[in-house]
């Protein structure tokens, strides 16, 4: 049977190998690109259906950035909203025969959760400063550091293994089931699959934002007048990423 | 077969089996409490369903970090070479 931890090259770029999930993420960003480049290129004041349509997935991730992070979510739509997107077509690529989602190897998980990682640390520094960002590290006390410190390291390396392990359980799962019995067994899996690479993307976006907005400490008036206003889910939500 | 290769495979299975059990007894208890918060006050549905949410990718992780350590017995054994 062939690991799930290992890849295999399907031809060379000069010294590079490239594998198939490389390929794959390829394809999915030239249609994620090309896709928001037709739609963006006219733009109504009377929106078409199909803006409509796109219109409301933006609303929808703007008011989850609004009730997770309690900030205006103009600064980390951009980046979250890819995240999800980039995940959720990437969960939902073994819909296409013969391809394999190329979040089911380390690899790409690797690459995603670095990059959350990294814009904990730009958002951070961006909403107060460099010394602001480092003081995010000593609260609620200056105990905490080293805690801080290593949590900051190892919530990256759960995000990776929390995406790689779910999709490539699935992957996995319906490759034992297939082997086993053939036909029309591994459908209901591969349903439940897709329920999963949805929960999945979801829930990585969310963390995403919890980490972000742990990074941005107490800064704007406008988070804490939100959560003067009954939004104390935040802190909830931010206690249990710890 | 060797005893290392058999003791890697009965303990990958061993992982997965009762790394399967805390996560499951604790996913149900997190449900059931979401599910009583959300019977007891209908109106905050959307912010405990979120929270649930998180709450549960948290505990599955720990499933998750056990199927890792299974998959590692299995295909990348260092001490198998």
């Amino acid at each position: 049977m062939k690991s799930p931890l290992t890849s295999t090259a399907l031809f060379h770029a000069g010294p590079v190998p490239i594998t198939e999930a490389v390929l794959v993420t390829w394809a999915i960003m030239v249609l994620l690109v090309l896709g928001g480049i037709l739609i963006t290129r006219r733009l109504a004041r009377t929106p078409s259906t199909t803006q409509e349509v796109f219109e409301l997935i933006v609303d929808t991730v703007d008011s989850q950035i609004r009730d997770t992070m309690q900030v205006e979510p103009a600064p980390y739509r951009a980046f979250i909203g890819t995240l999800f997107a980039f995940i959720f077509v990437a969960n939902w690529s073994t819909l296409v025969p013969g391809v394999e989602p190329p979040t089911a190897h380390l690899e790409t998980d690797a690459a995603l959760a670095l990059l959350v990682f990294l814009a904990v640390i730009w958002f951070g520094i961006r909403a107060g400063g460099v010394r602001g960002f480092l003081r995010t590290f000593a609260t609620p006390s200056p105990v905490m550091i080293p805690l801080n410190f290593v949590e900051s390291i190892t919530r990256t390396f759960s995000l990776l293994v929390r995406l790689f392990g779910n999709v490539m359980s699935g992957v996995f799962m319906i490759g034992i089931v297939l082997s086993l019995a053939g036909l029309l067994v591994p459908i209901p899996l591969m349903a439940l699959d897709l329920l999963t690479g949805a929960v999945q993307a979801y829930i990585f976006a969310i963390l995403a934002m919890v980490f972000i907005s742990g990074a941005l400490g107490g800064d704007g008036s406008a988070r804490d007048a939100d959560r003067a206003n009954g939004g104390g889910d935040d802190t909830s939500i931010k206690g249990m990423a710890r | 077969m060797n005893w290392l290769a058999f003791c890697s495979i009965v303990s990958a299975a061993v992982a997965v089996c009762f790394g399967a059990i805390g996560p499951a007894l604790a996913e149900g208890r997190a449900v059931a409490a979401a599910m009583d918060a959300i019977a007891r006050q209908p109106e905050a549905a959307g912010t405990i369903s979120r929270t649930l949410f998180v709450g549960l990718a948290m505990i599955e992780t720990m499933a998750i970090y056990c199927l890792v350590i299974a998959l590692l017995l299995l295909f990348a054994n260092p001490l198998l070479k």
